[in-house]
Formats: structure tokens, C-alpha cells, sequence
């Protein structure tokens, strides 16, 4: 089943994979184990007019058995998640390239801040449904909504966060591997639901230095955000 | 001992004569029409919410393509295809929406809410714990009849301008409630309203089970006698009566933003988008839990009594139960870790929902160990029992992925959870079959036909496994849920076989159901007249007449020797031992 898993390209999406498959393992090993007593249970004990089953009404080593040892993994497992959450969620990795994308019926608005990297000033630019990064550079996404709750989704970045009206929401990623990837929206929005999606196109440092160059040609390449001298460290 | 007054009352007049027909059939206050009425009206809707299902699936499987038999709904849900002729059409995503907003509603609120807790909760409680009714049979009545008007009040949504609610069932503000965001008008509107009313039936409906079991059972039937399925009941209804009024008051201030012009959910003026959340899961966990509970009751009774053996562990069962009553109310956070909430609380619903994973655990661990040693007899209620300790197994290991927040920021929102909650909750349907093939008899009085349920019952556990299991590959590939058309994605194309794979498989789950349908109705008129107790089972309702008349016991009140699950017990000749069987003088002169 892990086959279907899109390709990985964030820095921490291996190890959300890594807990995925952990997790199907210890799942999957649960799962034979009932199915295999089940239908062993099914054949040994199935019926006949010359038996009497086990008069037992339980066995209570047994019992304490199988809540103590499930109970172990289960907050075993939980303590062993948590700081894989932490690092995607609670702490935001340092960054000067930021960008902000509102969310509404039924578009991506992406707000570029523009050479001064500071937002709703002149040299702003938004384009729609159109999301220019550089590869191996850590960006904070600065989401809001104009309407209702979306979810910026990107499925090889493992990377999902809802987009609320009145509040805005910073999420991180850093993708280790250029190319275009899908940005569809992962909450009911309406009946536009449906295909909201947009593009985030990773860049080679030579290609952002280009993109950027032509969206703001008058300035200094170099002082562009986001260019790779001042990206992740 | 003394007996309660109200069952007192029924037994001096248990004559169904003196009752015409509108008191006997529309207007009853007897628990046992209730339960059939409550029986019937969650059919019907099964009907509704399936068909619906079949909709989806024809869509997601051909989007955007025309359907047979659809052209009826008309403009502007569905347009007319000219090169098709009469009887085709396409409909648009608003009817999507519409679609499996409606499904989930009514399959919840409307068919496994009222088929468990009404139907059943009605028929057995009184029944299983020796009692000639309800505490309160009146509050009983109005507890269906407030429900049917509901019921109405809910399918009055389809026919109004701007089609039926939309916002999904979890019905996410500000979506739901700022009609310009769905385009949807009185159809959401009427959707809370609907949901107060059916809300307000399952408070008349819990406020009578948790009385009932305090004060009504008969002599001898102390807690730990009470079989299982009335354990799962009773807690169930603490549940609703706990739970309902915070739904009820969050429905009430999404009517009031749509309608008054508050702004309880509106950022723009102050509101919280996000509080909607907090309350709809704070009702809407333990709700899950109001829709598994009474499965996990039947399973465990009809596994006991088919494997002719004790249960496996009955206070394990029963504190397992409890502590899932009391752990419900502190995992609504996981349905929320993407919401936007603040992420440290992630780590503790994490903790808190890993923790109510164990009871679950138990129980089916519990399960195994009763099966285990038995003397099996594969009639068709025990086939359903296994096929739900089968699905119910898998829904609750899929959980554990989703449990874990960072598994969940990829599988939120995705096919996963749709098969998730399928397995949990469709997977029902297996202890729902397995109640209806189990106390049919005592029902209606007449047995239903084993070959066809057999058949009908391995075939429905084939075909489930095959719509939704798949949908798993679905989410691990990234397929999000409530989306029109997934050939809208480019990542989606590989998936689309899956899809086209899935549908072919619901609709022969679809039509399989036919089989119980025609069963039902044919054993309805013509099924071989049943026995008292056609499966050699322990509880008090097998020591009645099928079905049993009004006031249930025709003399005195049974008296309550053992507990409920004395099979194969060495103290008599044959395997099962009824709990109101007396074996001998001055045993139990106490409760004589």
C-alpha cells in the first residue's frame, strides 16, 4: 500500500513517511494477529453436536495482559510522534524568504513581498494560483483566508494547514528537489471546492535568480528575497 | 422486593384488544412499536442514504458524465443531456455537496442513530431487564413522533430553492453559516432545525433508558446481571444527554447567523470561525462513540450466545464501556490538529486519543477470547457478528495512523479518513444485521430465511471490504475527500482506476442489499411462525412469547438468578441456562 505514497521532497517529509510505514508495520502486525486467531478460532471451534465448549468466564492475567502491553505502545507511540509534529508545526525553522497566500472562493492568492521583504508595500506583487520558491531554502507561508476555511495542501511536500478567516497562520516547508507540484485546497469551500488548486514551482538558485530578476527588474538580484545567499543556512 | 408503579399499572389490563388500531400503530406507547416504528423510519432512510452513496460513486468514478435515472431532479442540479434522451443527466458540484452532506446526515442521524439506540434501545431495554415498559411511556411516543417530524423537516430540505445543505455534515462555519458561501438557503436552515428537533427526540428517548435501567429492573437483576447490550445503551444515552445540548446550542447559533444576522461565527464582525469546531466535536466524538456502542453490546451478546460459551471477561466489557464514556470528552481535539488550533494542544489530544484507543482494544481482544474454546454455530447473526469484529478491527488499527499528528497532517482531509469512518461506523451495519437477523424473531414472530441471510451476509462482507478498502490507496495516494471531480488533479490520474474499481464494487454492495430487503419483507408475512427462543439463548426476552404481548409478562415479573451468559455452564444438562430459570428450592429464596 506505501507504493501509492507520491514522492517525497521536503526536508521533513521523510520523516512523516518513516512514522507512516512504522505505524502500518506495527498496524499491520496487529492486524494479522487478530485475523489470524480469528479465522484459526473459526475452524478449531466451529460446531459440533458432541462438544461442549469451555465453560470459562475470562482469565484475568490474560486481560491484564493485552490492556497493559497495547497501552504501552499506544503512548509509546505517541511520545515517539510528538516531536516529528513539533518540528513541522510548533517550531518554526528561521527564515527571511516569506511569503503570503490568501485563500478564497475558489483561488490561491500568493503575495510576493518584493525586494524590501516587507508585505503591503509598493514593490508587492500577487499572482494568482502561482507559488515561485528556491529549492533547498526554508519559506514561511503566511496563510489567510478572505472568506471561508480552506487547506493549503501540497502532497509531496507533506505539508497541510487550514487557512482561517480573521487569523493568519504560518506554516514552513523546505523542498530539497525542483520542479512544479499541485496546490490543491483540502477543505470543503463551496461548490468551487472542487478544483481549487494551484502551482508551486521550485527553482533551481539560477532559475529563482531569473524569475525573480523579471518580476522585479529594477532591483539588485542579490537583494532579491529569498535568492539563495540569504536562504537556509 | 417491590416493583415500580408504572409497571404495575400496564399489568392489571395486558389485553391488545382494548386498543384500536391508531392507539396500536401510530399513536403507541408501547416500547416495542416504538422500536418497530423507529425500525421502519431508519429503513426508509437507509433506502435514501444509499441511493445517494450510489449517486457519488457514479460520479466520482465517470465525472461529470450523465447518469440514468436522474434526469427528474431537474434544473439546476441536474442538466438535461439532448443527445442522451429521457432519463439522463450530469449534475454539478452545488449537488455533489448536497450529495454527501445528505449521506452522512441521514445515515447517521437517521439510520444508525435511530436503528441501534431507537429501535433496539426501545425493544430490548425493557424486555432484557424485566420490565413491562419504559419509565415513561408517553415521553416515550413523543419521543418517535418528535422524531418523525424531524424526519420530515429534514427531506423538506431537498425540495426547497437552492437545494439542500452543502457545507458537508460536519458543516464547518463560516461556510455553513453565510448563505452566499454555499449559495444554499432555507436547505441549511432547515438542515439545524431538523437536527434540533431529532436532537430534542434523543433527549426524550435517553432521559427514559438511563431511568428505566436505574429504577426498573426486575428482582434479581443486579448491574453486573445486565447483559451487555443494555450496558452499551445505557451508557450510550449518558452520552446523548450529555452531548446533545452542546450540538444543539451550536446548531441554534449557525441558524441564528444565518437567519437573525448574529455573528457568532463571522470574523469580520468578531466571531470565531474556529469555535464551531470546538463544539460540533465535543458533541461530535462521543456521538461516534453513540454509534459504535450498542454495535460493540450486540457483537459481544450474539458472540456469547453463538459460540455457546460465557462472555470472555464481562467486567472487563463493562469497565472497558465506562472508561470510553468518560475518555470521549477529551479527544474532540483530534479531529482538529490542522484547524489552526494551537499545535501544543495537538500533542495532547494525541496523547489522549492513543490512550482510548486500549478500551477498544480490549474489547476485541475480549471477543477473540470468547470465540476462543466455544462450540460455534454459524447462524447468520454470528456471521455478521464476526464480519463486524473483522471491520471494526480494521477501522480501529487505521485510526492509530491518524491518531499520530504527523501522519495526520498528510492523511487529514483525505480518502484515508473517509475509509476510516467507514469501517467504524458503515461497519455497523454488520452488528445492525446481525441485531435484525438475531431478534427478528421476537420482533415479529415469524424467522427470517437462513439460506438467503447467509448468502446475503457473506456477499454484503465481500462487497464492503472491497468499496472500502480501497479507498485507502485513495488517501495514501493524496486523494482529499469531498472533491467532484478528481480528474480535475493531475497527481489523481494513476488513481482513477481505484475509483472506477470502488464504484463497480458499491453498487453490487447496493444491490446485495436487496436480498435483506426482499427477506425482511417476504419473512414479514410469510416467515415460519418462531419459537420463544429459537437460539437457545439466556437473556429474558427469550422466555416470552415472539412476539411478546402488551406488558410483556402475561403473570409476575421474572426473577433474576445468574447472570446473562451461563452457557455450557456445568450445572445443568444443556448449554444454556436461562437468567430467570429457578434450578432448585432455598437457592435464592431472597428474590423469591
Amino acid at each position: 500500500m506505501m507504493s501509492w505514497l507520491p514522492e517525497n521532497v521536503s526536508t521533513y517529509g521523510g520523516q512523516i513517511d518513516g512514522l507512516f510505514y512504522f505505524i502500518y508495520y506495527l498496524t499491520g502486525a496487529a492486524f494479522l494477529l487478530v485475523h489470524v486467531a480469528l479465522i484459526a478460532f473459526i475452524f478449531l471451534y466451529r460446531g459440533g453436536d458432541s462438544r461442549r465448549a469451555v465453560y470459562s468466564h475470562g482469565n484475568t492475567t490474560l486481560e491484564i495482559i493485552w490492556t497493559v502491553i497495547p497501552a504501552i505502545i499506544f503512548v509509546a507511540l505517541g511520545i515517539y510522534s510528538k516531536p516529528r509534529w513539533d518540528n513541522v508545526k510548533r517550531f518554526l525553522p528561521p527564515s527571511n524568504h516569506q511569503v503570503r497566500v490568501t485563500a478564497k472562493q475558489f483561488n490561491w492568492d500568493v503575495q510576493y513581498p518584493g525586494p524590501d521583504n516587507q508585505f503591503d508595500t509598493g514593490d508587492d506583487v500577487t499572482l494568482e494560483n502561482d507559488l515561485n520558491v528556491p529549492v533547498n531554502t526554508v519559506i514561511h507561508v503566511h496563510l489567510r483566508s478572505k472568506d471561508v476555511i480552506h487547506s493549503f495542501f501540497v502532497p509531496q511536500f507533506r505539508l497541510k494547514q487550514d487557512a482561517l478567516p480573521g487569523r493568519e497562520i504560518v506554516a514552513w516547508f523546505e523542498v530539497t528537489k525542483p520542479g512544479k507540484y499541485e496546490m490543491p485546497c483540502a477543505e470543503l469551500c463551496g461548490f468551487g471546492h472542487s478544483g481549487m488548486k494551484g502551482w508551486v514551482t521550485v527553482h533551481t538558485p539560477a532559475d529563482y535568480d531569473t524569475w525573480s530578476h523579471e518580476r522585479w527588474p529594477q532591483a539588485n538580484a542579490a537583494a532579491a528575497p529569498g535568492s539563495t545567499a540569504q536562504g537556509h543556512g | 422486593m417491590s416493583t415500580p408503579i408504572v409497571a404495575d399499572a400496564h399489568s392489571e389490563h395486558a389485553h391488545e384488544h382494548h386498543v384500536g388500531f391508531i392507539r396500536h400503530y401510530v399513536f403507541s406507547t408501547d416500547h416495542k412499536m416504538i422500536g418497530r416504528q423507529f425500525f421502519f423510519t431508519s429503513l426508509f432512510m437507509m433506502v435514501i442514504g444509499g441511493l445517494m452513496a450510489m449517486m457519488m460513486r457514479h460520479e466520482l468514478a465517470w465525472p461529470e458524465e450523465p447518469m440514468p435515472f436522474i434526469s427528474w431532479i431537474g434544473e439546476p442540479f441536474v442538466f438535461a443531456d439532448a443527445d442522451k434522451g429521457l432519463g439522463y443527466g450530469a449534475f454539478g458540484p452545488e449537488f455533489y455537496n448536497s450529495l454527501f452532506t445528505m449521506h452522512a446526515t441521514i445515515m447517521i442521524f437517521f439510520v444508525v442513530m435511530p436503528m441501534m439506540v431507537g429501535a433496539f434501545g426501545n425493544f430490548l431495554i425493557p424486555l432484557m431487564i424485566g420490565a413491562r415498559d419504559m419509565a415513561f411511556p408517553v415521553l416515550n411516543m413523543l419521543s418517535y413522533w418528535v422524531f418523525f417530524v424531524g424526519t420530515l423537516v429534514m427531506l423538506a430540505g431537498f425540495f426547497v430553492p437552492g437545494g439542500h445543505a452543502a457545507a458537508g455534515w460536519t458543516a464547518y462555519t463560516p461556510l455553513s453559516s453565510v448563505p452566499e458561501y454555499t449559495g444554499v438557503g432555507w436547505g441549511q436552515n432547515l438542515w439545524c432545525l431538523s437536527l434540533i428537533i431529532v436532537g430534542a427526540s434523543s433527549m426524550m428517548g435517553s432521559i427514559n433508558y438511563i431511568t428505566t435501567v436505574v429504577n426498573m429492573r426486575a428482582p434479581g437483576m443486579s448491574w453486573f446481571r445486565i447483559p451487555l447490550v443494555i450496558w452499551s445503551l445505557w451508557i450510550t444515552a449518558i452520552l446523548l444527554l450529555l452531548a446533545l445540548p452542546v450540538l444543539t446550542s451550536a446548531l441554534a447559533m449557525v441558524f441564528l447567523d444565518r437567519v437573525v444576522g448574529t455573528s457568532f461565527f463571522k470574523s469580520l464582525s468578531g466571531g470565531e470561525p474556529i469555535l464551531w469546531q470546538h463544539l460540533f466535536w465535543f458533541f461530535g466524538h462521543p456521538e461516534v462513540y453513540v454509534l459504535v456502542l450498542p454495535a460493540m453490546g450486540v457483537t459481544s451478546e450474539i458472540l456469547s450466545t453463538f459460540s455457546r460459551k460465557p462472555i470472555f471477561g464481562y467486567h472487563a466489557m463493562a469497565y472497558s464501556m465506562i472508561s470510553i464514556a468518560f475518555l470521549s470528552w477529551v479527544v474532540w481535539g483530534h479531529h482538529m490538529f490542522l484547524s489552526g488550533m494551537n499545535p501544543v494542544l495537538g500533542n495532547a489530544f494525541m496523547i489522549s486519543t492513543m490512550v482510548i484507543a486500549v478500551p477498544s482494544a480490549i474489547k476485541t481482544f475480549n471477543w477473540l477470547g470468547t470465540i476462543w474454546g466455544g462450540n460455534l454455530r454459524f447462524s447468520a447473526p454470528m456471521i455478521n457478528a464476526l464480519a463486524f469484529v473483522s471491520t471494526f478491527t480494521i477501522g480501529g488499527l487505521s485510526g492509530i495512523f491518524m491518531a499520530s499528528t504527523p501522519v495526520d497532517i498528510y492523511i487529514h482531509d483525505t480518502y484515508y479518513i473517509v475509509a476510516h469512518f467507514h469501517y467504524v461506523v458503515a461497519g455497523i451495519i454488520f452488528a445492525m444485521f446481525a441485531a435484525i437477523y438475531y431478534w427478528f424473531p421476537k420482533m415479529y414472530g415469524r424467522r427470517m430465511n437462513e439460506s438467503v441471510a447467509i448468502a446475503h451476509s457473506l456477499l454484503t462482507f465481500v462487497f464492503f471490504n472491497m468499496t472500502f478498502f480501497p479507498m485507502h490507496i485513495l488517501g495514501v495516494g493524496g486523494h482529499m475527500r469531498r472533491i467532484y471531480n478528481p480528474m480535475q488533479y493531475d497527481f489523481l490520474h494513476d488513481l482513477q482506476g481505484i475509483n472506477v474499481f470502488i464504484t463497480y464494487s458499491a453498487f453490487a454492495l447496493g444491490l446485495t442489499q436487496l436480498l435483506f430487503v426482499g427477506n425482511l419483507f417476504a419473512s414479514l408475512f410469510a416467515g415460519k411462525r418462531a419459537t420463544n427462543n429459537p437460539w437457545e439463548a439466556n437473556t429474558l426476552e427469550w422466555s416470552l412469547p415472539s412476539p411478546p404481548g402488551h406488558g410483556n409478562w402475561p403473570g409476575p415479573l421474572p426473577v433474576v438468578h445468574r447472570g446473562p451468559y451461563e452457557y455450557s455452564s456445568p450445572e445443568v444438562a444443556e448449554d444454556y441456562l436461562p437468567q430467570d430459570r429457578d434450578l432448585g428450592p432455598g437457592v435464592h429464596a431472597a428474590h423469591a
